[in-house]
């Protein structure tokens, strides 16, 4: 297929009345309505980004004069502060149980996120996959005090008996050692929880995306003998997997911020740990926050606004690893 | 390689739809049928039932018999995915996996059908599948690149290599110059000619002399009017079914007063 050529711009071709259409220096003819649209466009556009600056420009100016503090100065004016600790060797493990959390939900949420779409686009009858993709979305709407709540009353006891016989026997599995937490107050109950609320995101996006599969590319696997799994690990997975990236990416974006849930459930610590079950050992960021910000003030305030740009860091570093993983193997994704 | 299609009073149906009335014909192996008629008329919904391709689509569904070599291919103990790995099937529009490279293309059908194969027999698996294909000397340097940047001509040659890659009985190319433009025609044509000496064609074409240039016997299908079911009008060698067809119908079509 060609697209036929738009005639050579040097000479413009005679308007009605023999008058000669003068062609615009950027080339296109738009006016009127066409043209305002296109400033509206580009203002959102450009919103975008003034809120995005405007956002890192109050990170940075007022968590400066916590960076630029001596550890003294902000063991003096910060509420449990060890001595003698630079503000990045305090920040860190924060960041540490951030990033745990939220890459122990992902990793839960993604193969059941995909599971339950391959479910929805390829596998139920059209009439179960109509309900079910409405119950996940249901999913999304509800608030996350409320998953916060069940999970602290709810998730939590029924997990402990779980997370007690893993801790008996699987011991020797290093995420599984140490003492377990006897109320299920653990980073583990947060993951499970933050897994089922990045769930929804997931499976909606990555359903969206199955479901774009060409026909084209199905019917081929089919013919040529695929089963009906093989034809999705053939033509459907392949197709999707720049989509799969992306929806997990936006878990993960939302598992990184998740405030309530966080705070209501583990019982918070600020080590390095890697023992999942045991409570008092991690923290986030966001619930972090959350749970210092209403008691403090001064040099405090500016302390937690420096840890939300370490946060505000992290995401952004997420969201463009996950961009590099998706443009890296573009001549194969299909587009062209 | 090659096997016969014996269809009996075979009815179609797309829920309670019956799209083809009562088809019976015969195929013969080594040899190329093509199927002509008006749009609707049913000719690729029954190319479709020859593969088991056609229940696909939710709520199809087929009756009577299609017996390739006398085993009835709607048997109650026959998997729809056995019948599709012994008649391939060449689409409308080139169709090669976009994500796999062009050597993973014409390997994709093998690697379902018995999963491991050496890598020099794949070698010389993937060179035989694109020699037969007429695409060995195009695309020889560069078969690590996508199949997707190849052109629509040499995309379809492509999917036809995989096809014949995992050694169908019967070849079923459902208008498969549609899309593509008078120099890849005839590239294709070429290539359907060779491919009769080793297995059973059968083509469905809008283009009456694709129909006359490239096959041995023609069938003839037509439509009563719209929400009527197709049906074979008449089957015969080409020669008489473009010289002097036994129906009006047939004459009026191949001598292009409808359709």
């Amino acid at each position: 297929m060609t697209i036929t050529d738009s005639p050579p711009s040097g000479e413009a071709p005679p308007g009605p009345r023999g008058r000669v259409v003068r062609r615009r220096a950027s080339g296109d003819t738009e006016r009127g309505f066409s043209r305002i649209f296109r400033w509206i466009a580009t203002g959102a556009g450009a919103l975008i980004l003034a809120v995005l600056a405007a956002v890192a420009l109050f990170l940075i100016a007022r968590g400066w004069p916590a960076i630029t503090a001596t550890p003294a100065e902000l063991a003096d004016s910060v509420p449990r502060y060890p001595d003698d600790t630079s503000l990045v060797a305090y920040v860190g493990p924060l960041v540490f149980g951030t990033l745990l959390a939220a890459v122990l939900a992902l990793l839960l949420a993604t193969p059941v996120g995909m599971g339950i779409a391959l479910f929805i686009s390829h596998y139920a009858p059209r009439r179960l996959a109509q309900g079910l993709g409405y119950l996940v979305d249901l999913l999304a709407a509800i608030p996350s005090v409320i998953y916060g709540l069940w999970g602290f009353l709810v998730l939590a006891p029924v997990l402990k008996p779980v997370w007690f016989w893993l801790g008996e026997n699987a011991s020797w599995f290093p995420l599984f050692a140490g003492k377990v937490s006897a109320t299920g107050k653990s980073i583990a109950t947060v993951a499970v929880v933050l897994a089922v609320m990045v769930l929804p995101i997931i499976t909606a996006v990555s359903r969206e995306v199955f479901l774009q599969t060409p026909k084209l590319h199905e019917e081929a696997a089919l013919a040529l003998g695929a089963t009906r799994w093989e034809m999705v690990r053939t033509a459907v997975l392949p197709f999707g997997r720049s989509g799969v990236i992306s929806a997990a990416m936006l878990g993960l974006g939302r598992a990184l911020g998740e405030t309530m849930a966080v705070l209501m459930i583990l019982s918070p610590g600020f080590t390095y740990s890697l023992h999942l079950l045991e409570a008092g050992n991690h923290q986030t960021i966001a619930a972090y926050i959350a749970n210092d910000f209403p008691e403090a003030s001064g040099l405090a305030v500016n302390t937690l606004i420096a840890t939300g740009l370490a946060l505000f860091v992290i995401t952004l570093a997420v969201n463009m690893l996950a961009r590099w993983i998706v443009a890296r193997r573009k001549e194969f994704s299909g587009a062209n | 390689m090659s096997k016969r299609i014996d269809a009996k009073d075979v009815n179609i149906y797309y829920g309670d739809f019956r799209a083809v009335e009562s088809v019976s014909m015969t195929i013969e192996p080594r040899s190329v049928t093509a199927f002509i008629g008006p749009s609707g008329c049913g000719k690729t919904t029954f190319l479709r039932t020859l593969n088991r391709m056609h229940e696909v689509v939710p709520g199809a569904h087929v009756e009577g018999k299609v017996e390739l070599e006398g085993v009835d291919l709607y048997g109650p103990d026959v998997d729809p995915v056995a019948v599709r790995r012994t008649i391939g099937m060449v689409f409308q529009r080139p169709n090669p996996f976009p994500t796999m490279s062009i050597r993973d293309n014409v390997l994709a059908g093998v690697k379902l059908n018995n999963r491991r194969i050496s890598k020099s027999d794949a070698d010389e698996l993937v060179e035989s599948s694109l020699r037969g294909a007429n695409l060995w000397s195009e695309v020889k340097d560069r078969l690590d690149k996508p199949g997707s940047g190849l052109s629509g001509g040499q995309q379809q040659r492509l999917c036809i290599a995989r096809t014949i890659a995992v050694r169908p009985e019967v070849v079923l190319m459902d208008e498969p110059c549609s899309a593509l433009d008078p120099i890849s025609t005839l590239a294709i044509e070429d290539l359907i000619q060779e491919l009769k000496k080793d297995y059973t064609i059968v083509i469905v074409t809008h283009n009456m002399q694709q129909a006359a240039r490239v096959s041995d016997r023609t069938a003839f299908f037509n439509i009563a009017g719209t929400g009527k079911p197709g049906k074979l009008i008449e089957m015969d060698d080409t020669a008489t079914i473009f010289s002097s067809p036994r129906e009006k119908d047939t004459e009026d079509y191949v001598s292009g007063r409808f359709g």
